[in-house]
């Protein structure tokens, strides 16, 4: 379990996020949605503490991670996945490689456990017969599939995904919604979703919370946002046409 | 002012983390080994061209200046030797260095920071400075005195053939030159200074590179700011060491 309390946040003299306070529960997929320039990445980069909070607190489970060491965040972070906008694979090495790299770090396991674990996750994602390749050399779904298994290697207790979907086409963004909703149960992770996808809230939406100016607007589930009188988060949801026709049939 | 200074304070807060102790020593020293290749083992190639014609100009430069009856002509050799040893195989080849190494770690970090590579380090909990930029560090700093011995070694073969096939100084007098008056020292003070200007170039470079902030725009600002600094940083402390070194 993930708790932020009145997380508030400033660049120079931009007030980026105000006051926001959130609870995301483990063995559920979260999400956090916004239009480009809400704060929501500047939200996740604070709960992941790439980013220090100007004022709030940020637990997980009861430890305050707001007030640990250097050393202390180290050891959290163990227990941290993250799959980035841009996949974020090292360059340098082959997919194998990357995604046994903190097995290499924080593991005492044997090339051959390792290897088994590797080719485990990789499995998992569907991506087989790459093992040898370079970042490079996949496409987008296959290095957001890879940045996963890297992710999940090591059984992490929180799972962060930064716009998960961007950049790739509407069947491949299913698939990748579909596997973190998966990997979520199996592992019983607490993960937290950063969207503006309007299908992954509607599949993922288990915990849904709305941040416009970097205040959070609304709380709620893919249920409930049909339902709702926010203005802002209707103007957000139901920008396009089509999702107006849906909100129209719903009633 | 307040950049420098600002510039100045990270550039040693940097330095408290590359410095501190790493996470596991085994991966570290894989990772040095794979800069040992990358930017030691790739630079000898340019090195021993670029000193191969620096030792013939420096023949030629010094012969066609010193055409006087009184000077011996194994002096063009003692001459080309010193101006090698001294100067040459040490601070020029620091400076070609500063340009091909230097660059390559600013883009290759700055490319990693731009990338969300270096974040997605640290959010494994890792050391992202130390365990990019410390093996780097090692590596040039043991291997850059191997490049200033190579580079001595072919900038005097390059006097010596160029030299005599010229017709400026027989052999017999270019070998007799660049033994003449040797002292070992001079070896001593020009890999001193290798050894620091390695440790500036990368340093200077990989802070450069760690604290890109943007786009590919800004990666090749930061390569370029690398080369630069880190000219003006050697050569700012080729005159102390100089001065430390030979008064």
């Amino acid at each position: 379990m993930i708790r932020a309390e009145n997380i508030s946040k400033t660049f120079g003299d931009r007030q980026v996020l105000t006051d926001v306070s959130a609870l995301f529960e483990p063995g559920k997929t979260n999400l956090i949605i916004g239009k480009s320039g809400s704060g929501k990445t500047v939200f996740l980069k604070c709960l992941v503490g790439l980013l220090e909070v100007d004022e709030g607190k940020i637990y997980y489970d009861d430890v305050d991670f707001t007030s640990l060491d250097f050393r202390g965040r180290k050891e959290l972070r163990k227990q941290m996945g993250m799959l980035f906008q841009g996949s974020a694979l090292f360059d340098s090495m082959t997919v194998e490689e990357n995604v046994r790299f903190p097995l290499d770090m924080f593991s005492s396991m044997s090339a051959a456990e390792k290897l088994e674990r590797v080719n485990f996750c990789l499995e998992r994602v569907k991506i087989t017969d790459s093992n040898r390749l370079f970042p490079a050399e996949l496409s987008g779904g296959m290095k957001k599939r890879v940045a996963i298994a890297r992710a999940i290697v090591l059984k992490p207790r929180f799972l962060f995904c930064d716009e998960p979907n961007s950049g790739l086409d509407p069947k491949t963004s299913i698939v990748i919604d579909e596997l973190i909703r998966e990997i979520t149960v199996e592992l019983n992770m607490t993960t937290v979703v950063n969207t503006h996808d309007m299908n992954s809230v509607m599949e993922n939406g288990e915990k849904i919370i709305f941040i416009e100016e970097g205040e959070k607007c609304w709380e709620g589930n893919r249920d409930e946002i049909l339902k709702s009188d926010c203005r802002l988060l209707n103007d957000f949801i139901f920008a396009n046409a089509l999702a107006r026709q849906l909100k129209d049939s719903s009633k | 002012m307040f950049r420098f200074l600002s510039g100045f304070g990270s550039y040693w807060i940097l330095l408290g983390k590359v410095f501190s102790k790493p996470e596991k020593p085994s991966i570290y020293y894989r990772q040095t080994m794979k800069e040992l290749v990358n930017l030691g083992l790739r630079s000898i190639g340019i090195v021993t061209i670029i000193s191969f014609f620096m030792g013939a100009v420096i023949t030629l430069q010094t012969a066609y200046n010193t055409e006087n009856p009184i000077y011996p002509t194994y002096l063009i050799g003692l001459g080309a030797r010193d101006s090698i040893i001294l100067e040459f195989s040490s601070t020029i080849v620091a400076l070609i260095l500063a340009g091909k190494v230097g660059s390559n770690i600013a883009s290759e970090i700055g490319t990693m920071r731009v990338t969300e590579q270096i974040d997605a380090l640290e959010l494994m909990g890792i050391n992202s400075a130390s365990y990019i930029i410390l093996p780097k560090v090692v590596a040039t700093v043991l291997f850059n005195p191997f490049l200033t011995l190579i580079s001595i070694i072919t900038g005097i073969m390059g006097g010596w053939i160029v030299g005599t096939s010229a017709g400026v100084i027989t052999s017999q007098d270019y070998i007799y030159g660049i033994q003449y008056a040797f002292i070992p020292y001079y070896i001593t003070y020009s890999l001193i200074k290798t050894v620091f200007f390695a440790f500036i170039i990368t340093t200077v470079s990989a802070h450069q590179g760690y604290h890109v902030d943007g786009g590919s725009l800004e990666v090749g600002r930061a390569s370029t700011r690398a080369v630069v600094y880190s000219s003006v940083t050697i050569l700012l402390f080729n005159v102390i060491l100089t001065q430390l070194l030979l008064s």
